[in-house]
């Protein structure tokens, strides 16, 4: 077996990985080391072609490619080292490897300093909906569909209806369109927009595509190929309503219903999974259960925004490298950050206090919209943070920033309130 | 002509009202701030938007180049934009931002690339 060292060791070379190499670079680790499956870095991002990224972390609108393009470039000329086409089997959380298969040396093993975990989310698929009906071809998640016509040169369909009103799959269903495809409906079993307004307008209205609010697909029929979709409106348990189901004659169904962070590594290393998030609990150091693993990105949550995973992903990325060389802050209590009134969860789940002046952003998302209310954070039975915000999204993730010192009692509690 | 534009400059989404004709603008109601006003005046009379697609791309170890209009076309020239994207070929390498289509369907915008390749 092929052995080699490394101060970082990061999977993923995503935006996550990219912006936690930099990072750690930048902080003096000497050798950073990305393993990615693919066989490009860039991850997801090399197939979002669409213009929306970069907007508070650059100031600009860019498309995919490009914004992952400014951390590659940066990440060459820092001398980050990549091992691409390699899959990791395993993380050991105590001896700090990692083992990876890859094609130009096998079976490979590496010893970090320190690891970060970057491996971003997965779509959820037909199967994890459960829609009944045959299994004939041309059922495709939105992404792997995005990934075949945006990379690959590949339109799977020509006729299409799609499941789920995230930006995904208005983004798909544009994309589609201008390629000459035809798309029937995108149906949204919630009776609101899933994705951002600005798609709808974008994306469906300016193609005149319908958006069915309150439906799902019903049944699939088809043999070898899709035939069409039985589509019904559901009540306000989201049961179909029978008498309103109606056939939409088509090729392919999109399917654009969630994400799911990829931590079958993270559960074999025995790091503590949050049941809300699906991800790993971390700190504010992005430092996961065990003690110099890492993780940042989707993989911890799903983000809404690239540019909050960058910045997450370069304090990971940071601290990975502090880890590495010792110099961690030091550990003198942790304090969890405990959901108040409508949040339904909080990143970082836990606060080191280490006695030094810091400051502490805490990300975090709504159970519910509201409008005029104020983001607050209390210690001890006393108010330490106070934000008016005009309107809160549970698509849109909150933030707010504390000081260490302030954080006396033995949590932080983050609620809503009017 | 009376038009509603539900308006995208922030994720309020408010629904703006314009009645006019061409270029003029009778009556404009339903936004909150003066961004959402110059939006639903410029989507009124001369909806834009930001084109982006894929070419053909030959010498490369990839079939296809991301690409994007430099700046914002006309909304009413977006399928014969991407007619021409459809009918052209890029020849690698290609860097992040070299111009792939010179100023597409004669807009004045220029085609480019949206990735070194």
């Amino acid at each position: 077996m092929y052995e080699t060292k490394c101060d970082v060791a990061i999977i993923g070379g995503g935006p996550a990985g990219l912006s936690a190499a930099v990072a750690a670079k930048k902080e003096g680790a000497e050798k950073v080391l990305i393993i990615e499956r693919d066989v490009k870095l860039g991850g997801i991002l090399q197939q979002c072609i669409h213009p929306g990224f970069g907007l508070t972390y650059f100031n600009k609108e860019l498309t995919g490619p490009e914004y992952a393009g400014a951390f590659k470039e940066e990440a060459k000329k820092l001398s980050v080292d990549a091992l691409l086409d390699a899959m990791v089997l395993s993380v050991d959380g105590e001896e700090k490897t990692v083992t990876c298969v890859c094609s130009e040396y096998g079976v490979t093993k590496i010893h970090a300093g320190s690891i970060v975990l970057a491996m971003g989310c997965r779509e959820r698929t037909r199967a994890q909906i459960q829609i009944p009906g045959t299994r004939p071809a041309g059922v495709y998640t939105a992404g792997a569909a995005q990934r075949l016509i945006n990379r690959q040169n590949i339109v799977v369909g020509k006729d299409i209806v799609i499941l789920g009103s995230g930006d995904i799959g208005m983004i798909m269903a544009r994309r589609m369109t201008l390629e000459g495809c035809k798309v029937h409906a995108v149906v949204e079993i919630m009776d609101y927009l899933a994705g951002l307004t600005r798609n709808k307008v974008q994306c469906l209205d300016d193609f005149g595509i319908p958006l069915k609010l309150s439906h799902t697909v019903t049944r699939i029929k088809g043999n070898e190929r899709v035939e069409g979709v039985y589509i019904a409106e559901v009540d306000e348990n989201k049961k179909p309503i029978p008498e309103t189901e109606e056939f939409i004659p088509c090729d392919t169904l999109l399917l654009s219903v969630g994400l799911i962070p990829e931590n079958e590594i993270t559960r074999g290393a025995e790091i503590e999974i949050s049941p809300v998030t699906n991800g790993p609990t971390v700190n504010q150091y992005m430092e996961t259960s065990k003690e110099g693993i890492f993780a940042c990105g989707n993989v911890v949550h799903v983000n809404d925004l690239v540019d909050n995973v960058t910045v997450e992903s370069e304090k990971a990325g940071k601290y990975a490298a502090k880890y590495a060389k010792g110099e961690m802050p030091s550990r003198n209590r942790t304090v969890p950050s405990v959901c108040g009134n409508n949040v339904r969860y909080i990143c970082p789940q836990t606060i080191n206090i280490s006695g030094e002046d810091e400051k502490i952003s805490l990300y975090f998302r709504v159970m519910a919209p509201d409008t005029g209310v104020f983001l607050t954070a209390s210690s001890a039975g006393k108010e330490i943070y106070r934000k008016k915000e005009l309107r809160v999204n549970p698509g849109e993730m909150c933030h707010v920033v504390i000081n260490a010192a302030d954080i006396t009692g033995d949590d932080v509690t983050i609620s809503v309130v009017k | 002509m009376e038009k509603e534009i539900i308006c995208t400059v922030c994720p309020m989404g408010c629904h703006i009202f314009v009645e006019g004709e061409g270029d003029r603008i009778d009556r404009i109601e339903g936004f909150t701030c003066k961004r959402g006003e110059e939006y639903g005046r410029a989507e009124f009379s001369h909806p834009v938007r930001i084109l982006t697609s894929t070419v053909k791309i030959t010498g490369a170890d990839q079939p296809l180049l991301p690409v994007r209009s430099e700046g914002p076309v006309p909304k009413e020239l977006i399928p014969s934009c991407m007619e021409e994207i459809r009918n052209t070929v890029a020849k690698a390498p290609v860097g992040v931002h070299d111009v792939i289509i010179e100023n597409i369907c004669g807009c004045g915008v220029n085609i480019i690339a949206s990735d070194t390749v």
